[in-house]
């Protein structure tokens, strides 16, 4: 297997997510999307760090920051989920587009 | 030689197939509870793929948080925002959003694959051995010991951040 | 006794730990323990920092020698055998051999220097290394940061006064916030404060000063803004906060480029200290870096021209003003230069120069401060301004030369300042709350302790022999007078002056407090005794603190060299210090000032208490008039603040672009659209219709369609701030690919 495959894998996952984060209105859709971006960063993760386990047997450092950016996406979601009820309870509407107070 | 381990290839690419369709309709389709559906997919050939790199416990921790605890969390955010149940022709941007996103994502595709092919050429796994639980247990608790400690104190802060947000007060 | 200086790191360590305590217990718990929680800890603190001094004075009369000194000495400049190896493995050939030989060059030369001055001072005493113990921060690109403590006199000194008027303003505040909403919120800020004052004054590297600095400065922000309820109070801590950034970011230069200035191996205070001393760093580096570093002072110490921010933050509780903006938080600018002073010594050329920058912004800030407590009837701003025009005072004799002079006027004055304070604050606790000195008078009878404690120190900070500003006065005086090489004629009127104008404004603010008919409609009453007794402890420090530093002759009375100058003894530094002279006692000098502050305060006597001299001068005469308006609008510098310098930003520069906006870029890209149209017409319309009515209207509509275009960019639109950030990405990382 080629490394390259991998990381194509995860590149094409990445922009499919910056894709959703920028196309989609519910607030749930982009976290979704931001899910899929995290993703391909994991598996980017894990391919590097088989790689390296190979010459390296004592480290696997890929995995283990695999593990982290997953323990973040827990709490991003957690706290994401939390921001879109709270704008959901205030609104009515989950549209993030509506959110443009701070506009100029 | 190794290039050749037949049925591990033909794996990655069924899965990878599967994994870019569900990619796609997570961000395409109409229906909130099918994209959470499509997420699952995606999340677990993510798994699948793990398994492959021989990395077992992210591969088992990817099931457990994100198939098991993530997008329960996502379900309950539908269901709590009371979205529609069927098709809702209002879940995107405008056309122009759309297409200013997909160019980008193109370009971005277009860009790391070029660099990726460029840098990586055909860089082969060698003989991929398995990543014991015990070796990641002993890094994480030895070389990786701070950042551990600091990402359960990002987890706390979340929890009480995400109560602090939500609660009706 | 014994030796607490290795582990001197206990003692901020303790009111960090009485900060946590308070704030996660303190509402819990209730008032009274909070209360106590921060008084012990602050008195065992106290106790802690007295033996620490204690440490000191024995080490400075049985200074150590042979191994144990050489030691001390490397341990001093953080270049312990080990780390100069990793330094020396890391860096490159030749930086390593420029680092190696100059530090040993440092060595030699200063220490020839220590011997030639302590011969100059007849053997007084040979050079003492501070006492620094390190640990490890972290290791960065082969560099390795350290965190530790340094004493020396001047620290123990700090901490000893810190810890005092720390303790009195805890036990005050037990009567004076007592029932405050916010109770343990303000011991916790209390606590966190002192416990970050004891952090910096005990930094040995200037990265950990920085740390100090800034967490002061927070918990002075936190402490302005403690009644928050009111916009004024936050508006004044913004403020404070706000004016304070602007220095800090001269200190964080400063830092950098004294680092850079001292060879760049070490951030170690004592290392840079020595090495700008020794002549092998870059004068211009240094001049710079000192002139960054006098940034950080101008903002904290309430310099002109950032001095604006002190007499706003009179809107916190008045112990905070006493403890914070009067004894020690501001005098931290000053204490930076005391401890760098080797930096400001050579990148400005004190006592070489004929002018001086640090001395004559530390003069000019007297000046202003003095005359600016004239037209106050606060009596908090009074004594705000006053604090600037005290604070000017000491960064004048830094600036001049007089180290010892400044560094002990900034003791005695953290005494009375604070007893002037405590006793304002009495005075308003007695008097529903009021400042204002018009609703005051009368007060000597209705509260004798207060009144007595209270002149006290206002005799001690008019300089009224024999209380404590006398003798810090006169040496500031003696040194502009006669202290370096040249001596700064200009910084003796200056000091003159002022002298003068601080016994004139405290006799005002005196005479309308305390004498005179009551004007207010309260019942004052004497303050109960957890308020009096501190009173009474500071106003003894006034009286009695001056004689720490008995001149060696005084009009010809000559006693024993160990009850002289102890101060300038004890507290001076002999390690990596310049080389300076110390001004004598100078009769004439005394005795004029002296008169020019009893003259100060009959005037006062006179216009406020017997209404004679010529009153409604400004209703009169318009010049007075104008210089009257001209120091109630502070000259204009809120409004030069405010108005000009942040209106100009934000308006002509939002003018800007918008104009911008509109007109070139909007023409270009409407332009552009429409001329593609009217190309595709111009089989209709030819020439100069064409043209013309191109550029007329295109301009038009371009204007618009562009400000349309651009305002969108401002949508406040997460995805499409999102869509901007992902294309940056986007063209970095093909700058990267392709073009790098």
């Amino acid at each position: 297997m080629f490394l390259n495959q991998f990381l194509l894998l995860a590149a094409i996952l990445f922009c499919i997510g910056v894709y959703g984060v920028l196309a989609r209105k519910n607030g749930v859709l982009v976290l979704m999307s931001i899910e899929l971006i995290l993703n391909a960063v994991n598996i980017n993760l894990v391919a590097f760090g088989a790689y390296w386990h190979v010459n390296d047997m004592a480290n696997v450092s890929g995995q283990v920051f695999a593990l982290f950016v997953i323990a973040v996406a827990a709490a991003e979601v957690g706290v994401g989920l939390a921001l879109v009820l709270l704008i959901y309870r205030n609104r009515q509407s989950i549209d993030i587009d509506d959110v443009d107070m701070l506009k100029g | 030689m190794l290039a050749l381990l037949v049925a591990q290839n033909i794996a990655f690419y069924i899965i990878a197939a599967l994994m870019v369709v569900g990619a796609i309709r997570v961000v395409t389709t109409k229906n909130v509870m099918h994209a959470a559906l499509w997420l699952v997919l995606v999340l677990s050939g993510a798994a699948a793929q793990y398994i492959l790199l021989a990395a077992e416990f992210v591969a088992i921790t990817q099931v457990l948080v994100y198939l098991g605890a993530i997008i329960v969390l996502f379900l309950f955010g539908i269901m709590l925002t009371r979205a529609k149940t069927g098709n809702d022709d209002d879940l995107d941007n405008k056309k122009s959003a759309k297409f200013i996103g997909a160019g980008i994502g193109v370009l971005l595709l277009g860009l790391m694959s070029f660099s990726l092919i460029d840098g990586f050429k055909d860089t082969e796994f060698g003989d991929l051995t398995v990543q014991r639980t015990a070796e990641v247990s002993d890094s994480i608790f030895s070389t990786y010991l701070l950042p551990f400690e600091v990402l359960s104190v990002l987890l706390l802060a979340a929890l009480i951040g995400a109560i602090v947000i939500a609660r009706r007060d | 006794m014994f030796n607490m200086i290795d582990k001197v790191w206990i003692i901020p360590a303790l009111m960090a730990a009485s900060f946590l305590v308070i704030l996660f217990f303190g509402k819990r718990w209730g008032t009274r323990a909070t209360a106590g929680i921060g008084i012990a800890s602050v008195s065992i603190c106290l106790i802690l920092s007295v033996v620490v001094a204690g440490n000191w004075i024995s080490r400075v009369n049985h200074p150590p020698t042979g191994a144990a000194l050489a030691a001390d000495i490397a341990a001093a400049n953080g270049l312990t055998p080990q780390t100069g190896e990793t330094i020396g493995e890391e860096a490159n050939a030749a930086t390593k051999d420029s680092g190696e030989t100059v530090t040993t060059d440092s060595h030699a030369s200063s220490e020839e220097g220590h011997a030639a001055e302590s011969g100059e001072h007849g053997g007084e005493h040979e050079s003492v290394p501070p006492v620094v113990r390190t640990v490890t921060w972290f290791q960065i690109g082969g560099m390795e940061f350290e965190m530790g403590t340094l004493v020396d006199g001047l620290a123990a000194m700090m901490l000893i006064t810190v810890c005092i008027i720390s303790l009195l303003v805890h036990i005050y505040s037990t009567e004076y916030l007592h029932g405050d909403v916010r109770f343990t919120h303000y011991y916790a800020f209390l606590s966190l404060f002192t416990a970050s004052m004891l952090f910096y004054v005990l930094s040995s590297n200037t990265l950990q000063m920085l740390m100090g600095w800034e967490l002061v400065g927070v918990c002075s922000f936190g402490l302005i803004g403690h009644w928050w309820e009111e916009k004024k109070n936050t508006d004044a801590a913004l403020k404070a906060f706000l004016t304070n950034r602007v220095g800090d970011i001269g200190l964080i230069l400063g830092v950098i480029i004294t680092f850079f200035a001292a060879g760049g191996i070490s951030f170690n205070v004592l290392h840079i200290n020595e090495y700008a001393l020794s002549g092998n760093a870059n004068t211009t580096l240094l001049l710079v870096g000192a002139l960054c570093l006098f940034g950080g002072v101008t903002s904290k110490s309430g310099q002109f021209p950032l001095h604006t921010w002190l007499p706003d933050a009179m809107a916190g509780p008045t112990p905070v003003s006493a403890l914070i903006h009067a004894a020690t938080m501001v005098v931290a600018g000053v204490y930076l230069i005391a401890r760098l002073y080797a930096v400001f010594f050579s990148g400005l050329a004190i006592g070489s120069s004929t002018f001086h920058y640090v001395a004559f912004i530390g003069g000019f800030t007297t000046i202003i401060g003095g005359l600016l407590a004239f037209v106050q009837t606060d009596l908090k701003k009074v004594l705000a301004y006053s604090t600037i025009s005290q604070l000017g005072y000491m960064v004048m004799a830094l600036g001049v030369g007089a180290w010892t002079a400044g560094v002990f006027h900034l003791f005695t004055h953290a005494f009375f300042k604070a007893c002037l304070f405590l006793g304002a604050g009495s005075v308003s606790h007695a008097c529903h709350h009021t400042f204002d000195m018009r609703e005051m008078g009368g007060l000597r009878k209705k509260m004798p302790v207060t009144h007595a404690t209270f002149l006290v120190a206002t005799l001690a900070l008019a300089g009224i022999f024999p209380l404590a500003g006398f003798w810090s006065k006169d040496e500031i005086l003696a040194g502009s007078a006669s202290g370096q090489e040249n001596a700064y004629t200009i910084m003796l009127i200056f000091g003159l002056i002022t002298a003068f104008l601080t016994a004139a404004y405290m006799g005002r603010a005196y005479w309308m407090t305390f004498w005179g008919k009551y004007r207010g409609h309260a019942h004052p009453h004497e303050s109960p005794k957890v308020i009096t007794v501190p009173l009474i402890i500071l106003a003894g420090c006034a009286v009695f603190l001056g004689f720490t530093n008995f001149p060696k002759s005084f009009f010809g009375i000559k006693l024993p060299g160990s009850v002289t100058t102890r101060f300038e003894h004890f507290v001076e530094p002999t390690f990596s210090f310049p080389p300076l002279q110390h001004a004598e006692f100078t009769p004439w000098l005394a005795i004029a000032s002296t008169i020019l502050a009893a003259g100060g305060l009959f005037l006062a006597y006179q216009y406020y208490e017997k209404n004679r001299g010529p009153h409604g001068l400004t209703s009169r005469n318009k010049v007075a008039l104008a210089g009257y308006t001209f120091l109630e609008n502070k000259y204009y510098l809120d409004d030069l603040y405010t108005g000009v310098i942040a209106g100009s930003t934000k308006g002509p520069i939002a003018r800007a672009a918008n104009w911008f906006n509109q007109n070139i870029l909007d023409g270009v890209i409407n332009g552009i659209g429409f001329v593609a149209r009217k190309i595709a017409g111009v089989v209709y319309v030819f020439g100069d219709q064409l043209i013309i009515d191109g550029a007329v209207n295109g301009s038009g509509q371009g204007s618009e369609g562009a400000g349309q275009l651009l305002r969108k960019i401002q949508t406040g639109k997460v995805q499409q701030y999102a869509s901007i950030l992902f294309a940056g990405a986007v063209v970095l990382a093909g700058v990267l690919v392709f073009v790098v």
